[in-house]
């Protein structure tokens, strides 16, 4: 589905991505996670078509991104920026779906669907500056669904909601996501998160960003804010990627788990 | 509050027509050089009903309005293509800089040599003068933009174009209306001012040239306070429109509802 291979970016002479690899099957939910500052936002925008990358290949779906793919949809972690304030719930989640030659009658019926989804049917008449920070991104996520993009970029999306409603939006993009069979490559610096939603974890080094680890998360399709974050494995994976994103090596790990 | 400060402003405008009042009771004044507050307003009143006076004041009223449409017809794209392009906007700066400045009112001569029409005249003057402030803000407003909102809908695969029209043009808008208020101002100061240097059939500042030669300085006075009030009045529905307009704007910005 998607395929990085010995990507490089450098802003002047700041190399900001050395060489990174890594690649999303379909229908799986990887999280990327890494110190902050480490690069992560350049990597996720490279893929968007956002950043032109100065080395390395990206193929979406087999194809090299040349321009801003037509089938990926980003939700940005500052949703009061990303959304637009002079319009309602609605018409921000309809919006992309207009370009895509829906009619206005069916591009309403497809946004009400996707508020639907996330729980905010009544709310579609509301404007962004009327509602609590976790609706808005809760609008933002309707309108990534509602537009079925084939990769979903989702950039620290749940960075700046409060504790609470953070562990709703993971529950809701995991239950979404799984009834969709949506692809989704979630950046975050919350070495928990990135345990908690990902089907596997990608750990990035500090910057220069280099993968320092890709590793399976053995915890199954259906996750519990508690009883998920008790499980043996659950606490295994925690500390590992913790060591990995604070510089450790993964050899180190397995050193210690062994005393 | 609200309530509070109307009813200052209208005791402040009562006072001062009261002071005025006082002072030409008083014969300090000639009054053939200004007559009494009280003769301006009866001669104001008079003037509602007054057939000369009303054509007067509709040939100037629709040439400000036909000025401010055509004002932002041109300055509005303009500004919106200066502000997303900002090589152009570079090369036009120093030209747009050098003209600013020229007090509009000295274009003028130059328009009665360029326009027979009495109406192209006036709506010429209006254009030029009113454009700046409109065009500023754009410019500005559009390079204000947030550069997260843009991608956003970049992301969604929309082109430049769309982004310009669907992003940039929304969110700038608020500076727009605001520069399209200061514009209303100046069409009306320069609509009045090509009437009283140009001359020609019908306009308030012909009525004004009029009553002048006529030695009528109350119907004089009468007709610049109607032109006073209607730059009060069309001020006052330009600021409600952008309040009701732009009520994301100042939930937005902080400002007091």
């Amino acid at each position: 589905m998607l395929k990085i291979t010995d990507l490089v970016h450098s802003y002047g002479s700041h190399r900001v991505l050395d060489g990174v690899s890594l690649s999303v099957a379909e229908g799986e939910l990887v999280s990327v996670v890494g110190p902050s500052g480490c690069g992560k936002s350049t990597l996720l925008r490279s893929i968007a078509g956002l950043v032109r990358p100065s080395g390395g290949s990206i193929l979406l779906g087999g194809r090299p991104i040349d321009r801003i793919p037509d089938n990926l949809a980003i939700v940005f972690q500052d949703y009061s920026r990303s959304l637009f304030p002079w319009m309602t719930a609605m018409s921000n989640v309809a919006l992309p779906l207009r370009r895509r030659g829906l009619d206005r009658r069916r591009s309403r019926e497809a946004a009400m669907a996707a508020l639907d989804q996330v729980g905010l049917a009544d709310a579609g008449g509301k404007y962004p500056w009327e509602m609590s920070g976790g609706m808005q991104q809760r609008v933002s996520i309707a309108r990534a669904l509602a537009y079925r993009p084939a990769l979903l970029l989702m950039d620290e999306p749940f960075g700046s909601v409060d504790a609470q409603t953070r562990e709703d939006l993971e529950d809701l993009v995991l239950r979404v996501c799984a009834h969709q069979g949506m692809t989704i490559l979630l950046i975050t610096h919350d070495i928990d998160e990135s345990v908690y939603v990902g089907d596997r974890v990608i750990v990035l080094t500090r910057s220069p960003a280099r993968v320092a680890a890709d590793l399976e998360v053995g915890l199954g399709g259906s996750r519990d804010q508690i009883a998920t974050r008790q499980l043996d494995e659950f606490v295994r994976l925690r500390a590992e990627v913790g060591r990995l994103v604070r510089g450790g090596s993964t050899t180190a790990t397995t050193v210690l788990e062994q005393h | 509050m609200n309530r509070v400060r109307v009813l200052r402003g209208v005791v402040g405008a009562a006072g001062f027509v009261a002071a005025v009042e006082a002072v030409g009771m008083s014969g300090l004044i000639d009054e053939r050089f200004l007559p009494r507050m009280s003769t301006i307003l009866v001669s104001a009143a008079g003037l509602i009903v007054d057939p000369d006076f009303l054509a007067d004041a509709t040939a100037t009223v629709t040439a400000w309005a036909l000025g401010l449409l055509l004002t932002v017809a041109v300055a509005v794209p303009a500004g919106l293509a200066l502000g997303a392009l900002p090589a152009v906007e570079r090369a036009v700066r120093p030209l747009i800089e050098f003209l600013r400045p020229i007090p509009s009112v000295a274009i003028i001569p130059l328009a009665i040599l360029l326009f027979s029409d009495n109406l192209h005249l006036r709506l010429a003057v209006i254009l030029y003068a009113s454009s700046w402030p409109v065009l500023m803000n754009a410019i500005y407003g559009v390079k204000d933009v947030d550069p997260l909102a843009k991608e956003t809908l970049r992301s969604f695969g929309f082109g430049p174009v769309s982004v310009l029209l669907r992003v940039s043009l929304p969110s700038a808008a608020p500076f727009i209306a605001t520069g399209v208020r200061v514009a209303s101002g100046i069409a009306i100061i320069l609509a009045v001012s090509a009437e009283l240097l140009a001359g020609g059939a019908e306009g308030i500042g012909i009525f004004i040239t009029e009553a002048a030669s006529a030695g009528r300085i109350d119907l004089m006075l009468a007709a610049t306070l109607w032109a006073g009030l209607f730059g009060v009045l069309s001020n006052a529905v330009l600021v409600a429109a952008e309040r009701r307009l732009f009520r994301w704007h100042r939930v937005r910005s902080g400002s007091p509802r």
